[in-house]
């Protein structure tokens, strides 16, 4: 099947709630195995963001078509964009009353409807590409931070999405854990796959990124790749907020 | 935890003492005052008794009511908890209509008192629906038929099985307010962020609640739910003044027809004792064992 390009396409999208005004006139389109890194102080609307594109959000105007579907108020239609969009959340989110193996195949079976064996074959695998393949029988709350989040990598994986969106996927965790965690995502972006991410890491971002995004107050104040973006931003704020971010 | 030290005061034996002397006026008072003949030794025939045709003992009247008390505790948990769990999900429904729905039944419930809620069920609905369903013939011809002993094991005495199951249905209304509430504290408490996490894999509603947020939920609220169903036990009393032949309906009887008033009554305030404390105590026990697995 031949992918739709872009593979997502926002156009002046707004969102309020209630007087605050989250998003304001967001115009973004990312091509099919694209890598976009978005950042930006906190409160800046990265997160409502990437959460609009899997409907967490819903938003207030413009448009945003995704994997050729527009978005609206219809849940078949939302159904089916979430299956082909993976999402990694800050907080992991595992569910604790599952077992690492529990936690992937739940997709599958309840939503792809793979039996279970297959289901497992390929949860495995995941497992594997996280390199914590000895885990699987052991529950989210045995496992470290690190380790937590490379489940929730994997648990995404195993829907086979189509693109994959992090929402600040290390900053929850100790510091001598985010590198497994960009070590696996930097070798998902080997493999083609196109990813959205919220993140601050900026080592990752030069490797990985072929586009950045800066946003503030809830619009997108430069869009640049990571060349340009690092050596000569054309926004001011965006340079001030890489100053402060990158002192150290 | 601190623990608090085992050690006798000198206040607390005064206190001790005094409580003896106050049980020890009441009890002069009934003895001597009412002129009141305590007859223990006719008690015991009452909880079993020995059948001369079948050549051993069977339970009596008060065994049998406990039984009941039982069987229909356990059927009006079963129902309250499937009613609970339908009241506490549209209580956090995101639909208003369903929300309210809830909301009324609920707030009806729980501001009737339950006396009321069930002379108001057993009047209107109950008689009505046992005779639109023809349960009562139903019950009969299965008293009669073969496999009797069974339903006999299930429900006790299939004849009083309209007077059953209207106690059960109408305990099970009652209790589900308060179950419903619970559980929707349940599913309240778990987080956001597994519910995200669901629907980001493209679960549906149906299926993110089914697998990821009620068995959270429940898991939670197993501890008041299992003092909700000890409560329920104590409740069930009140449905004997609909017929329903459970352990208060039969000391009811038993102390009309023999004048053993005060034996009457404290057996059968033993036996509840009994069965509640020793629930709440495997309940308890249940509760670290569980807590310690969780917790490893």
């Amino acid at each position: 099947m031949t992918q739709p390009n872009p593979i997502i396409d926002i156009r002046g999208l707004n969102k309020h709630f209630g007087d605050f005004q989250a998003l304001s006139q967001v115009d973004l389109s990312v091509e099919t195995g694209e890598k976009v890194v978005i950042c930006g102080p906190s409160g800046s609307g990265k997160s409502t963001l990437i959460r609009c594109i899997n409907c967490l959000e819903d938003y207030s105007s413009g448009s945003l078509i995704v994997n050729g579907v527009k978005l609206s108020e219809d849940n078949r239609d939302i159904r089916v964009v979430r299956m082909e969009v993976g999402m990694v959340f800050q907080q992991f989110n595992l569910f604790p009353h599952l077992t690492v193996l529990g936690n992937l195949t739940i997709g599958m079976v309840r939503v792809r409807k793979m039996s279970r064996t297959d289901a497992e074959e390929r949860a495995r695998h995941y497992l594997e590409r996280v390199h914590i393949p000895e885990q699987a029988d052991k529950y989210p709350e045995q496992l470290s931070g690190g380790q937590q989040q490379r489940v929730a990598i994997a648990r995404a994986l195993c829907m086979e999405p189509k693109i994959m969106l992090f929402d600040e996927p290390t900053s929850a965790l100790d510091p001598e854990m985010i590198n497994e965690v960009l070590d696996v995502m930097t070798e998902l972006a080997a493999t083609g796959m196109t990813m959205i991410c919220v993140t601050h890491e900026m080592g990752f971002a030069r490797r990985v990124a072929d586009k950045m995004v800066f946003m503030e107050g809830g619009s997108i104040e430069e869009i640049a790749p990571p060349e340009v973006f690092f050596s000569k931003p054309e926004s001011a704020r965006c340079r001030m907020f890489l100053d402060r971010i990158l002192v150290h | 935890m601190r623990s608090i030290k085992a050690r006798l005061h000198w206040l607390d034996l005064v206190i001790v003492v005094l409580l003896f002397l106050f049980v020890g006026y009441v009890w002069q008072q009934i003895d001597g005052k009412l002129n009141y003949k305590w007859d223990w030794a006719r008690v015991p025939n009452y909880l079993f008794r020995y059948d001369d045709t079948a050549e051993k003992w069977v339970a009596n009247v008060l065994i049998l009511g406990l039984v009941n008390t039982i069987r229909i505790s356990i059927y009006a948990s079963l129902l309250a908890i499937l009613f609970g769990l339908i009241l506490g999900v549209a209580r956090t429904s995101r639909n208003l209509a369903v929300r309210m729905l809830a909301r009324t039944y609920l707030e009806l419930l729980r501001n009737i008192p339950p006396l009321v809620v069930i002379f108001i069920f057993f009047f209107f609905l109950s008689e009505q629906l046992i005779s639109f369903f023809n349960i009562e013939s139903w019950a009969y011809a299965i008293a009669r038929s073969e496999n009797a002993e069974v339903w006999t094991f299930l429900f006790g005495d299939m004849r009083q099985f309209p007077a059953l199951i209207s106690g059960i249905i109408v305990l099970a209304l009652f209790e589900s307010a308060f179950v419903g509430e619970i559980l929707r504290a349940g599913i309240e408490s778990v987080e956001t962020g597994q519910r995200e996490a669901a629907r980001s894999l493209g679960m549906r509603w149906s299926d993110e609640m089914r697998f990821i947020v009620l068995p959270q939920a429940l898991r939670k609220t197993l501890p008041p739910l299992a003092n909700q169903f000890i409560t329920l036990i104590k409740d069930s009393a009140i449905i004997s003044l609909i017929s329903v032949p459970d352990l208060t309906l039969r000391a009811v009887e038993m102390a009309n027809s023999t004048r053993l008033l005060f034996e009457t009554w404290i057996v059968a305030a033993g036996l509840y004792f009994i069965l509640c404390f020793g629930l709440s105590l495997l309940f308890r026990s249940l509760e670290t064992r569980i807590g310690r697995r969780t917790s490893k």
